[in-house]
């Protein structure tokens, strides 16, 4: 199994599968490089734009809605390329090059998979999470049941993805850090976590957004001229690009066609459950469902957002195709120069070395810039979920019972940022050279089997009760982190154990299941007077999800 | 005007109901377009491989596989802006004009 690169890199959503299943040389033992000169001037440019950004955005940040949501005064085009900016990571870009440059074909799969979530998202959930959340998507899960224990629990389960992906961020970013610029892991780790803290306790939700409408950018934009560049040396020709790759893949003519990789249908359903619905569970994307005015923008940054990424996959699946050839023939991104072999840096390196190979080192060191930049992205919108799950559900409604003043929740969202800025900087050094890949499978299985469950039987069912919502999402959760426990991945190869006694890596077809179940089974036999009172009051939320009547509007400014 | 009344106003009005059947409707349907034709393609994946290494054109390199996977993404794109162009218009002036006649 790959190890560090691939964990630290595994930390954004995408990571998630093509960690687990990409092929490719472990990468125990990564070497510390040269510093890298140019990647370092231009990350540095990178990071005083985003400060100057910060610097504006502190300005305008002062209440707490501005805060969480920017006053809800972010358009739909830019939110669309905020959730690009959230969703797409360096893992994608790395990740799934790697998939296709190893598997062929298989790659591709996987990236269709990643993707098919945003559609569903926008018919489904756009626009009632809009019209009945605030801040956070406790909000929403919390509408018309228990204050106190729906919330706290909903808040526990957005601080536990959110927890999982920090660390695979962190422990990602200290090795691509210290593998492309030649910066030492630990020294990394406190930047990202530094400048993270900065970004969300002084800019707020207004910061995270434009760093990760930058991000996307520079993102979108490096992959396409790179993918430009590289079509030029193969005359502008798909044809010529395929016919390389095959005289030059190990597998030849059958990276062409599905291979090893989804074998296993049940194993592949799961997967696809998990990341379908696990996107539509993640606390960071859905809060930036609240930063725009209205239903109609919200679903206007799911059109945008899934343009974005739709677009910026296949354009990886093509730069995977072309690393094929260009990379995978060239002694010199070999180590030892054996064609073949391992590759500098491990299996998730084929498009950097491509970037090289058809960009020289100017643009091998903005791309290593981008990728540094899409990291600080993701945590911060990480670190903002975590803290406002602390500061306005944990502190503001279950403690203060909505007491406090808009001053005071401030002050503990600046605590609740620094706190998790510390805890990120601490886990990712504690976490240093382990596989953390495990995280991943479980921030995707505590999504979609905690989080996602709640959340939308909150907005379709009228007959959700508290103690339905409350005993399933215990289920979901001692389900899904269980049988991570039990899975391939942790108990046979972390354990040492021999065999695997929960045969797949993904648990959502057990323990989604599981959660729906007895969701249903304890509300529909909940016949307590609170019970009756929560379905009553499913009218009221519904035509509001409906029409948007009485829905947070943007603040003024 | 109180807020329950104009709930009640909102539920009486055949306008509401039609809002809501119509966009329900056209939100299951939609969704079905994605679902169907994506786990129809997850399955042949992973139980009948061969099918995609069908070549493109006859003495071609490139299977029909790779087209099919990029017709997903991009057909999932576009359908994503046939929703909101029908949600963003006739949707929602079914629902301004539904909220106008509630706060009368």
């Amino acid at each position: 199994m790959k190890r560090s690169l691939t964990a630290l890199i595994a930390g954004s959503l995408l990571a998630v599968s093509f960690t687990v299943f990409a092929a490719g040389g472990a990468i125990e033992g990564v070497e510390k490089q040269p510093i890298n000169v140019s990647a370092i001037a231009m990350f540095m440019i990178f990071v005083l734009a985003t400060l100057g950004i910060t610097k504006w955005a502190a300005g305008k940040t002062k209440t707490t809605a501005d805060f969480y949501t920017a006053g809800g005064g972010i358009t739909g085009f830019q939110n669309g390329l905020a959730i690009a900016g959230d969703y797409m990571s360096a893992a994608t870009l790395l990740g799934i090059t790697s998939m296709v440059y190893f598997k062929g074909y298989d790659g591709f799969v996987y990236a269709v998979c990643f993707f098919i979530g945003w559609p569903i998202i926008l018919f489904l959930m756009a626009e009632r999470l809009r019209n009945l959340g605030k801040f956070t998507f406790a909000d929403i899960a919390s509408y018309r049941l228990d204050q106190n224990r729906i919330r706290t629990f909903a808040a526990i389960g957005s601080l536990t993805v959110v927890c999982f992906y920090l660390i695979v961020q962190m422990v990602g970013a200290g090795q691509l850090i210290q593998l492309l610029f030649g910066l030492e892991y630990n020294y990394a780790v406190v930047v990202v976590g530094i400048l993270m803290m900065v970004y969300v306790t002084f800019g707020g939700m207004t910061a995270t957004t434009w760093v990760q409408i930058i991000k996307a950018c520079l993102l979108l934009g490096g992959g396409i001229t790179l993918m430009l560049l590289t079509l030029a040396q193969f005359g502008w020709s798909l044809d010529n690009l395929f016919s390389k790759a095959i005289e030059s893949h190990k597998l030849g003519e059958k990276m062409m066609a599905p291979g090893s990789l989804m074998a296993d249908p049940i194993s592949a359903f799961s997967l696809s459950l998990g990341l379908l619905f696990g996107t539509a569970g993640l606390p960071h994307i859905m809060m930036r469902f609240f930063t725009v005015p209205n239903a109609k923008e919200a679903r206007k940054s799911v059109f945008y957002a899934t343009g974005f990424i739709g677009l910026f996959f296949l354009v990886t699946i093509v730069l995977g195709a072309a690393a094929i050839s260009i990379v995978g023939t060239n002694p010199a991104f070999f180590e030892g120069g054996q064609v073949g072999g391992k590759l500098i840096g491990g299996g998730n390196m084929p498009v950097m070395h491509l970037a090289k190979a058809v960009g020289g080192d100017i643009f091998l060191g903005f791309l290593s810039a981008v990728a540094f930049a899409t990291i600080l992205a993701v945590v911060s919108g990480l670190a903002l979920a975590g803290a406002s799950a602390i500061s306005h559900d944990l502190y503001a409604r279950v403690i203060k019972k909505g007491t406090a003043s808009s001053a005071q929740e401030m002050r503990v969202t600046r605590f609740a940022s620094v706190g998790l800025g510390i805890t990120a900087i601490l886990l990712g050094i504690a976490f240093k050279d382990q596989n953390v890949l495990f995280l991943v499978a479980l921030a995707f299985g505590v999504a979609s089997s905690v989080n996602f469950p709640v959340l939308i039987l909150s907005m379709y069912w009228k007959g959700l009760t508290t103690r339905g919502a409350l005993w399933g999402g215990i289920a979901g959760l001692v389900s899904s982190v269980g049988l991570v426990i039990l899975s391939p991945t942790v108990w046979v190869k972390i354990l040492g154990n021999t065999a695997a006694i929960f045969p797949y890596d993904h648990p959502a077809i057990v323990s989604m299941t599981l959660a729906f179940f007895v969701t249903w089974l304890l509300s529909v036999t909940d016949k307590s007077a609170r019970a009756a009172n929560e379905k009553e009051a499913f009218e009221e939320q519904y035509i509001r999800a409906q029409t948007g009547l009485g829905a947070a509007a943007a603040s003024a400014h | 005007m109180s807020l329950p009344s104009i709930q009640e106003k909102i539920r009486g009005n055949p306008k509401f109901a039609e809002l809501v059947g119509k966009r329900t409707r056209f939100a299951i349907i939609l969704s079905l377009v994605v679902l169907l034709p994506y786990y129809t393609f997850m399955f042949f994946v992973s139980t009948q491989p061969q099918l995609f290494a069908t070549k493109l054109t006859e003495g071609g390199i490139v299977t029909i596989g790779w087209p099919i996977a990029a017709l997903i993404i991009i057909g999932g794109w576009l359908l994503t802006g046939v929703y909101v162009s029908r949600a963003n218009g006739e949707f929602d002036s079914i629902t301004a004009e539904v909220l106008k006649e509630a706060r009368k």
